[in-house]
């Protein structure tokens, strides 16, 4: 099932948690939406699934509206941030709810509930805890249960706020990649809300970064690393050196001085320079247009972390460096990015 | 590194010298005199009046104590009882449930103002909140006239005592379920609904079960405080014999007839509830704890 998002806003009082939000998302996709804390990303979430209304805007699941049916009716499987199994229910029993609470001409009989239960928890390869209660299960296994009932009801989308979120760094591993092959075989259209980057770029079809209650892009974990749309993006996926800068007829200045980079695109003005840390080279500083200090170099790896204090800026700033190549704290040293996006500074 | 750390924690260690008490413990004659003084206590003030209740029942032996339970009027207390309780005990358990559903679910105006409402008869001297219905419904009250006018008796009656009953005992339930139902937030009852479940559904499956031992609970205090009240049901009661008379108010009536022995065996009977009442508390929060 394909859902349109059109032109949603949502307000919390003074707060505007969503503002003018469009989206639409294609059937059987995975999809991220990643962000910040407060960038909406859950709020969008629950107006899908019919836990919060918006106050503007249109929310479709195939064409059809989908403000006028309630969560009951809208057929989404929710797995929330905290499980919210039901702790007085056995694993069987929590799985089995959404088959239970059916419309009594609708109801599977005892053994064809049975059996779609045991297939769902087959699924999640955790038929051996079906007599367990929630609060004997490990986070991992809660969240595969959450998953399992969620599915029980057959969704048209699966809408998964903060997946991994509870968990620990291993296990929050293992997990999204399991997410991802469940996710290639069963491909029902999903949605999930993460705050983590790598779990967005590993996992997802599309991302879609969001802030302050606006999509800041929406596009392949490869085109929003590789192509971040605005400066929000750079700087919240990946490492990014951030360097203020300005334009000048086409030129880009720092502390004054051209640097040997053309910006035509950006009109005169405030600017920040963004590279990521293994776009920069080191160089002799001699003619070399940025120029800085060494202050500290760390780091055991294939690649040395380099601590490099410009001119003006208060903040050093952190280069990738090759092991062969010597530096020592305190050396003078020239900087040529290589690869870099200039945008310009909002007023 | 981790050597190190280990080696200077042993040596630590080390230093405190074999059989020294640690430094938190009290001496021992210190704790002894806590002991003894909280046992005394507990003694003169719990113990004491309870055994002496048992005692006066059967200051003259089995038969009199049990000639006195089996008494008409006797009798009569207590199926009024078991009925004040029983109605104020049900029609508590659906108002605890609403309000605590609704300050713990939902944002209102009002609501902090309700909170404090549900505290109002901890706070109020019984003898008040069976006042208030004397003041409404009473021969001199704001409704007596159009009560007396349809033949309808409500002070003086049973209505009477379960209003005021209800009233005192109303905290009991909401407050046991208030703090809890906050603390378990919204999500299950969310996952209900996306799951297709009904609001009926969602409140017998899901919220009941989740504050089922909280509940128990509330119930239990709430029947204890119900069975044995004496204020407010003594100025709605009118003290009709055989008609009008709880329990309590039926001990306190022998009593000022000088008939000790009927009157500490009626005692008796609410003391053994307390304890009953202990008890299953007791193994109340041992299963809920087990859980």
């Amino acid at each position: 099932m394909d859902i349109g998002i059109r032109n949603v806003t949502k307000r919390f009082g003074a707060f505007t948690a969503l503002d003018n939000v469009d989206l639409a998302i294609k059937s059987g996709e995975l999809v991220a939406l990643l962000g910040p804390s407060g960038s909406g990303k859950t709020t969008l979430l629950r107006i899908i699934a019919g836990l919060e209304w918006p106050e503007q805007g249109h929310i479709l699941f195939d064409g059809e509206d989908a403000l006028s049916r309630s969560a009951r009716e809208r057929h989404v499987g929710f797995v929330f941030q905290h499980y919210a199994l039901f702790r007085h229910m056995t694993v069987f029993e929590n799985v089995a709810f959404g088959l239970r609470v059916r419309r009594r001409d609708k109801r599977l009989s005892e053994p064809e509930l049975r059996a779609r239960v045991e297939r769902l928890l087959d699924l999640v390869q955790l038929q051996w805890l079906a007599d367990r209660y929630p609060s004997q299960l490990s986070g991992g296994q809660r969240q595969r249960i959450a998953l399992a009932r969620a599915l029980a009801i057959e969704p048209r989308v699966l809408l998964l706020d903060e997946p991994f979120g509870a968990l620990d760094a291993k296990v929050r591993k293992e997990l999204r990649r399991w997410l991802r092959n469940l996710h290639d075989d069963i491909h029902v259209t999903s949605v999930f809300v993460t705050h983590d980057q790598e779990e967005a770029l590993e996992v997802a079809d599309r991302v879609v970064v969001m802030d302050k209650g606006r999509i800041e892009q929406i596009g392949t974990p490869r085109d929003v690393y590789q192509r971040p749309a605005t400066a929000f993006v750079h700087e919240f996926i990946g490492e990014s050196i951030v360097i203020a800068v300005s334009v000048e007829h086409d030129a880009v200045l720092y502390d004054g001085k051209p640097i040997g980079i053309d910006a035509p695109e950006i009109s005169t003005g405030a600017a920040r320079l963004f590279i990521r840390p293994y776009d920069i080279s080191i160089v002799a500083p001699e003619g070399a247009a940025l120029c800085g200090t060494v202050r500290y170099i760390h780091g055991l790896g294939p690649a040395r972390r380099v601590e490099i204090a410009l001119g003006a800026e208060k903040q050093p700033i952190e280069v990738d460096v090759p092991r062969s190549q010597e530096l020592t704290a305190g050396q003078q040293v020239g900087l040529v990015p290589h690869r870099y996006r200039i945008y310009a500074t909002s007023p | 590194m981790a050597g190190i750390i280990g080696r200077s924690h042993r040596h630590r260690a080390d230093i405190v010298p074999e059989g020294a008490s640690d430094a938190r413990e009290e001496p021992a004659a210190v704790r002894w005199t806590i002991i003894a003084i909280a046992i005394a206590f507990l003694s003169v003030f719990l113990v004491l009046p309870l055994v002496t209740v048992f005692q006066e029942a059967l200051a003259h032996g089995v038969i009199p104590y049990f000639r006195a339970l089996a008494e008409d009027d006797a009798l009569a207390a207590i199926r009024l009882t078991l009925l004040v309780a029983a109605i104020s005990v049900s029609l508590n358990l659906v108002f605890g449930i609403i309000a605590a559903w609704a300050i713990a679910k939902f944002d209102f105006f009002g609501k902090s103002l309700l909170i404090t409402l549900i505290d109002l008869p901890f706070s109020v001297s019984p003898v008040i909140s069976g006042l208030v219905f004397v003041l409404l419904f009473g021969a001199q009250g704001y409704f007596g006239a159009f009560l007396q006018a349809h033949d309808i008796q409500i002070i003086f009656a049973l209505p009477g005592l379960v209003l005021a009953t209800v009233l005192v005992t109303f905290p009991f339930i909401a407050r046991e379920l208030i703090p809890l139902m906050q603390e378990q937030g919204t999500q299950d009852e969310e996952a209900a609904i996306s799951l297709g479940a009904s609001g009926l559904q969602t409140f017998f499956r899901v919220t009941l079960p989740n504050v089922k031992w909280a509940l128990l609970y509330g119930v239990l205090l709430c029947n204890a405080r119900a069975m044995g009240e004496f204020g407010a049901v003594s100025v709605v009661s009118g003290h009709i014999r055989g008609e009008t008379n709880t329990m309590p108010l039926y001990v306190e009536i022998l009593y000022n007839e000088y008939q000790f022995v009927a009157a500490f065996a009626v005692a008796s009977l609410l003391a053994l509830l307390a304890l009953v009442t202990l008890i299953a508390k007791a193994l109340l929060e041992r299963r809920a704890a087990a859980e």
